[in-house]
Formats: C-alpha cells, sequence, structure tokens
C-alpha cells in the first residue's frame, strides 16, 4: 500500500514535471524577481543602489501619474471591452448562418487574428493621419486639425478603435465558435414555441454562450490593461499623457519611469495585482450570470 | 383539436429527396405513428407539419387551414425533440413556462397553467430544479409538460424515447398513451422503434425511402404487411421470408410469422438448426432453409432441439403471406 502511494507520488511528479519547471521559470521565477527589483530605484545605469522597500509600492501607487495612468487605462478598457464584445458578438451572430458564401465572412472577419499589432497600428496611423488619412477626409474638422491622433479628447477613442479592430478577429472567432456549439434544436423549440428572433437571442443565445462572454471580456480587460504596442506607435502616451495606460507607464518612453528598472518593474507589479483583483471582481461578479451547461 | 392533412408532400435538399410525393390524413384525436429505419424521411416530414422546414412541392392542411405559409407558432403546434431541447439555463418552471411567456400570457396565468402541467406529469416536486439535475425521464417529462401547457390542436414528438432506457422507455411508453387518452389530441409521434409503434400508435405510417409503405392499424400492419420490408421490419423477430417454390408451388416468395413456424415430423421442410435462444417466456429456433435464415418461436417449455439437428418445419397456408419476387410487395389473394 505504502510503496504503491510512493509509486504513484514519484509517477505524479515525473507528469507534472515538465510543466512545473517550465511555469516556474517562466512565470514564478520573472514574478519573484520582478516583486523584488519593484522594492529597488535604478540608475541609468542599470545599478539598483537604494532600496525602497515595500514602500515604493504604496509611493507609487499613491503617485498622480499612476493614478492618472490607471484612469487612463480604466477609460480604455471601458471603452474597448464593450464595443469590442458587442462588435464580436453581433459579427458572429451574423456570420452564424447557413448560407451560401458565409464562409467568405467568416474569413474577413476572423483576418484580424493574424495582424500582428504593429500592422494593425501603423494603418491606422495612416486611415488617422490628418494629411493623408481617409479618415480625415471623410470627418474634417479636428480629424484635419489637429488630427484624431494629436488631440486629447480624441486620442483615447482613436488608439481605442485600432486596438477594437484588432482584438475583433480574436472575439469572433471564440463567439462563433461558442454560437456553434448551441444546440439548434433548443432555436427550433424556441421558434415553434413562438419565440421571435430577439427573443430566441436573449432567452438562447446569450445564456447559452455566457462561459464564452464571460471569458472574452476576460482577455479584453487583461488585453486593455497590458495595451503597449498601438498606443507606442500610435500616440506615445500623448497628447498630455491622455493615451498613457499603466503599461505604457511602465514600459514607455520619454517617461519619469523609463531610466529606472526598479520603478517599472513597481508599476508592473502593481498592473499584475490590479488586473488580478479586477479578473476576481469580474469571475465573482458576472459569474451568477453564466451558465456551465449541465 | 384538428386533423392533419398531407397532399403531395416532397421535400428535397440540394437536390437530394428526403420526402417524396407524401399523401396522408391524419384525424382528429389519432395517434399517428410514422415509423421507418433511419434516413426514411419521417423526422423531415413531421417538421414540415410543425413549420421547421418548407416543403419543396405539396400542402400541408392543419384543421381546414393550408399552414404551408404559416409560421410555426400560428400553427397551433406543439414539438417534443429527441433531445428534448430543455433550456439548460431555465428551471423547470421558467421551461414549461416559456410557450407562455413569449405569447404574454399573464404571470399568475401562465403559473397556474405551468403548475397543473406539472403536476399531472407528477413534476410538481422539481419545480425549482434545472434540467441537469434531472434524470432522463423527468426531462422528457418536462419536455411534455412544456409541450402541454400550450393545449397545442396538434402535438408532434421526433423520437422522444429514444435517449431513455429500455424499463423507463417502457413505462413512459404507458405515460405517452394515457397522456394521449387524456388530452384528446392529436398526436404524431415519429419512431424507428416498431414497439414504440405497435403499442402506442392509433395508425401507422410505414415509410422507406421518403414514401409511404403502408398506413393502417398496427393489427392491420403486422398481420398484412403491403411488402417484404414491412414484413420484417415490424415485429420481432422478423417475418421468415422462403424462395419461391420452396413451401408452396409459384413463383412468389412465401412469408411466415417465426410464430407460424412449427417443429413438426411431417413438416414440408427441412431445417438445419443453428441456434437456440431460451428467452424465459419463449424459446426462438434460429436455422437454415437453403441458404435462408429462418427463426421459429416455441413456447418456452417445448423440445430444444440439438444445434445442428435436421428438423422437419412446417406452416399452415393461412399463415402464409405472398410477395411478389420482383417488387416485393403483397400478393392479394
Amino acid at each position: 500500500m505504502r510503496s504503491r502511494r510512493w509509486r504513484d507520488t514519484g509517477l505524479a511528479v515525473l507528469m507534472l514535471g515538465p510543466s512545473l519547471v517550465i511555469l516556474g521559470w517562466f512565470v514564478v521565477y520573472p514574478l519573484i524577481k520582478a516583486m523584488f527589483l519593484g522594492t529597488q530605484r535604478c540608475n541609468p545605469t542599470g545599478k539598483c543602489p537604494v532600496d525602497g522597500g515595500l514602500q515604493q509600492y504604496v509611493d507609487a501607487f499613491q503617485s498622480s501619474q499612476f493614478q492618472d495612468a490607471l484612469l487612463v487605462t480604466v477609460k480604455y478598457a471601458l471603452i474597448t471591452v464593450p464595443i469590442g464584445l458587442l462588435l464580436g458578438v453581433g459579427l458572429a451572430v451574423l456570420a452564424d448562418k447557413y448560407v451560401r458564401g458565409v464562409g467568405i465572412f467568416r474569413t474577413i472577419f476572423s483576418s484580424t487574428v493574424a495582424t500582428s499589432v504593429a500592422v494593425a497600428s501603423v494603418m491606422w496611423f495612416f486611415l488617422l493621419n490628418p494629411n493623408v488619412g481617409i479618415v480625415a477626409d471623410w470627418i474634417g474638422g479636428v480629424a484635419k486639425t489637429p488630427g484624431l491622433l494629436q488631440n486629447e479628447g480624441t486620442a483615447l477613442w482613436s488608439v481605442s478603435a485600432s486596438s477594437i479592430w484588432a482584438n475583433l478577429g480574436f472575439t469572433f472567432i471564440v463567439i462563433t465558435a461558442g454560437l456553434q456549439s448551441v444546440p439548434k434544436d433548443l432555436y427550433e423549440s424556441a421558434y415553434v414555441d413562438g419565440a421571435n428572433g430577439f427573443t430566441r437571442f436573449t432567452n438562447v443565445t446569450l445564456p447559452m454562450i455566457s462561459p464564452i462572454l464571460l471569458f472574452v471580456t476576460v482577455v479584453l480587460t487583461a488585453r486593455a490593461f497590458e495595451s503597449f504596442g498601438e498606443i507606442d506607435l500610435l500616440t506615445g502616451g500623448g497628447p498630455k499623457g491622455s493615451t498613457t495606460t499603466l503599461t505604457y507607464l511602465a514600459y514607455g518612453r520619454g517617461l519619469p519611469t523609463s531610466s529606472d528598472d526598479g520603478l517599472r518593474a513597481t508599476v508592473s507589479v502593481l498592473v499584475f495585482f490590479v488586473l488580478l483583483i479586477l479578473a476576481l471582481v469580474q469571475f465573482r461578479g458576472l459569474e451568477k450570470r453564466v451558465h456551465y451547461g449541465n | 383539436m384538428a386533423n392533419v392533412r398531407l397532399q403531395n408532400l416532397t421535400k428535397q435538399f440540394d437536390g437530394v429527396t428526403a420526402v417524396d410525393g407524401v399523401d396522408l390524413d391524419v384525424a382528429d384525436r389519432e395517434f399517428m405513428i410514422l415509423l421507418g429505419p433511419s434516413g426514411c424521411g419521417k423526422s423531415t416530414l413531421l417538421r414540415m407539419i410543425a413549420g421547421l422546414e418548407d416543403p419543396t412541392e405539396g400542402e400541408v392542411f392543419i384543421g381546414d387551414t393550408k399552414v404551408n405559409d404559416i409560421l410555426p407558432k400560428e400553427r397551433d403546434v406543439a414539438m417534443v425533440f429527441q433531445s428534448y431541447a430543455l433550456y439548460p439555463h431555465k428551471t423547470v418552471r421558467a421551461n414549461i413556462e416559456f410557450p407562455l411567456k413569449v405569447r404574454k400570457v399573464p404571470k399568475a396565468e401562465r403559473a397556474a397553467a405551468a403548475t397543473a402541467a406539472a403536476e399531472s406529469l407528477g413534476l410538481g416536486d422539481y419545480m425549482e430544479r434545472k434540467p441537469g439535475a434531472l434524470s432522463g425521464g423527468q426531462r422528457q417529462r418536462v419536455a411534455l409538460a412544456r409541450a402541454i401547457v400550450r393545449d397545442p390542436a396538434v402535438f408532434c414528438m421526433d423520437e422522444p424515447l429514444s435517449n431513455l432506457d429500455a424499463k423507463l422507455r417502457a413505462e413512459t411508453r404507458a405515460e405517452l398513451i394515457a397522456l394521449h387518452q387524456r388530452l384528446k389530441s392529436t398526436f404524431i409521434y415519429v419512431t424507428h422503434d416498431q414497439v414504440e409503434a405497435m403499442t402506442m400508435g392509433s395508425r401507422i405510417a410505414v415509410m422507406l425511402r421518403g414514401k409511404i409503405e403502408q398506413v393502417g392499424t398496427p393489427q392491420e400492419v403486422y398481420d398484412r404487411p403491403a411488402s417484404v420490408f414491412i414484413a420484417q421490419f415490424v415485429g420481432t423477430p422478423p417475418m421468415n421470408i422462403l424462395p419461391a417454390g420452396s413451401i408452396e408451388p409459384g413463383d412468389h416468395l412465401v412469408g411466415v410469422r417465426p410464430e407460424h413456424v412449427h417443429i413438426v415430423a411431417d413438416g414440408q421442410l427441412s431445417m438445419t438448426v443453428t441456434l437456440v435462444e431460451q428467452l424465459g417466456h419463449e424459446l426462438l429456433v434460429t436455422g437454415m432453409v437453403g441458404d435462408r435464415r429462418v427463426i421459429v418461436r416455441q413456447a418456452a417449455h417445448s423440445a430444444v432441439p440439438a444445434i445442428g439437428a435436421e428438423v422437419r418445419i412446417a406452416a399452415d397456408a393461412a399463415d402464409r403471406h405472398r410477395f411478389d419476387p420482383v417488387t416485393e410487395r403483397r400478393i392479394d389473394e
């Protein structure tokens, strides 16, 4: 009995070993290292002569730069997540039809998943460019002078548009997969019972794909908090910090943190905890409305 | 309540004919069974009656109204699906109330109707449960309650018992028969199980390759099968089909039910016994007559022939069914 338990334990360690080593080396160790680095103040040469201790986290969290960046990030998430989700659901529902040629639309709608953030950002940079961009020609006004990316009031919305577009392929594919897993009998039963399209959507589709919607919400929120590429390429965090999100504060150029690896680590660890709390709140808050099948 | 009339009903999917010119009259309050093997078009026929498929040709009448262009919800038809199609996120009560809710029936009225429907099917204690917390039989009853709560003119049922185990299926068969007698509605019931068809139906429409082969009461279909296919599809074990000229003169096939074949010393045919099955209440003796397999049903305590033994078998002329060897249709004397 005892030897069997030892044998089972050995086998379990053997099976879990590779995963634990990879997870430990690439996730746990960097996180602990970053937490430690977050207590240090470093100079541009990379040396960290000052130990600020845990107080450094408190100071960073209370700083106006962090608070402003947190506010921008929350706004950015509040724009990108609901709109991205609505567009994803809308397109997926439209493409979830068995009609000729629907595959072409599915390919088009999902194509952004194969587009890198850099490519998407450059594309949007030109679309929104006040001199050569087609959007400036259409809208005129502020889109021409100074330009949507250059205006404090529109820059965050413009970066959000790029981000929503870039994430739409992912959202579309995941929600389409969710829709296709809904048994057709449920729709037919509701149809025979007299439910119209809207009632079928609210009573069958939404509840049945609710786990997918929760997943997409959490992922899109995390992506919003982690956004860096599009901000760096489109606005560089400006104008006047209106697009400086937390991640950009940690890694961006020309900011008080940019020459201090310790402060960067401090902000990164704080972002990690903000995201962790947010994900827990989302799961606890939304899970009551999520149905995980039988 | 209403009768259902199908006229030259045809359905094609991408050029493949699933239902081929079906004419059928289902009387008011009748329990009509659509019986046939998988892919014979019976479910498609039912879905056209319910309005889930548009006919390629032909007409569907419910009562005196042609319903081809009428939406399912306006046909006064309820459908029970093979999978039950219960909403897993709703409670039993919400599932049963749903058809009334979408029809904007006042809350108190639909709650009372749902409670009555549930209690009539013994679901009163499960109203606040979700379908995931119910057994297969209970789920099936919830699906039935959701159908009866609307008090529809016609019930369409697409193999509703096929996901149940044998014991529960037998119990639910009896409940469905009782339900039909209580509701006095028209039931159209699709199944590939000939036992369900025989035990439940007022009449059976046997389908093959999109066409109706025979319509009749269960006893008529059993006693006078219209074709070799029906003779072998209805009845367990299936009817024995003997080659032309083997048991009687003539160029027709001869069919004999296993219970009408007797092992007797002076039988017309010789059979080599290959299998003996003791079923408790009866004995099945299987053997070969030439290259044809023949099954003999005997009383439980009959003499058991040895495997490999040669026995003589006979069948009374009155118990023989004659079929055309080419068309395999019944030849009426």
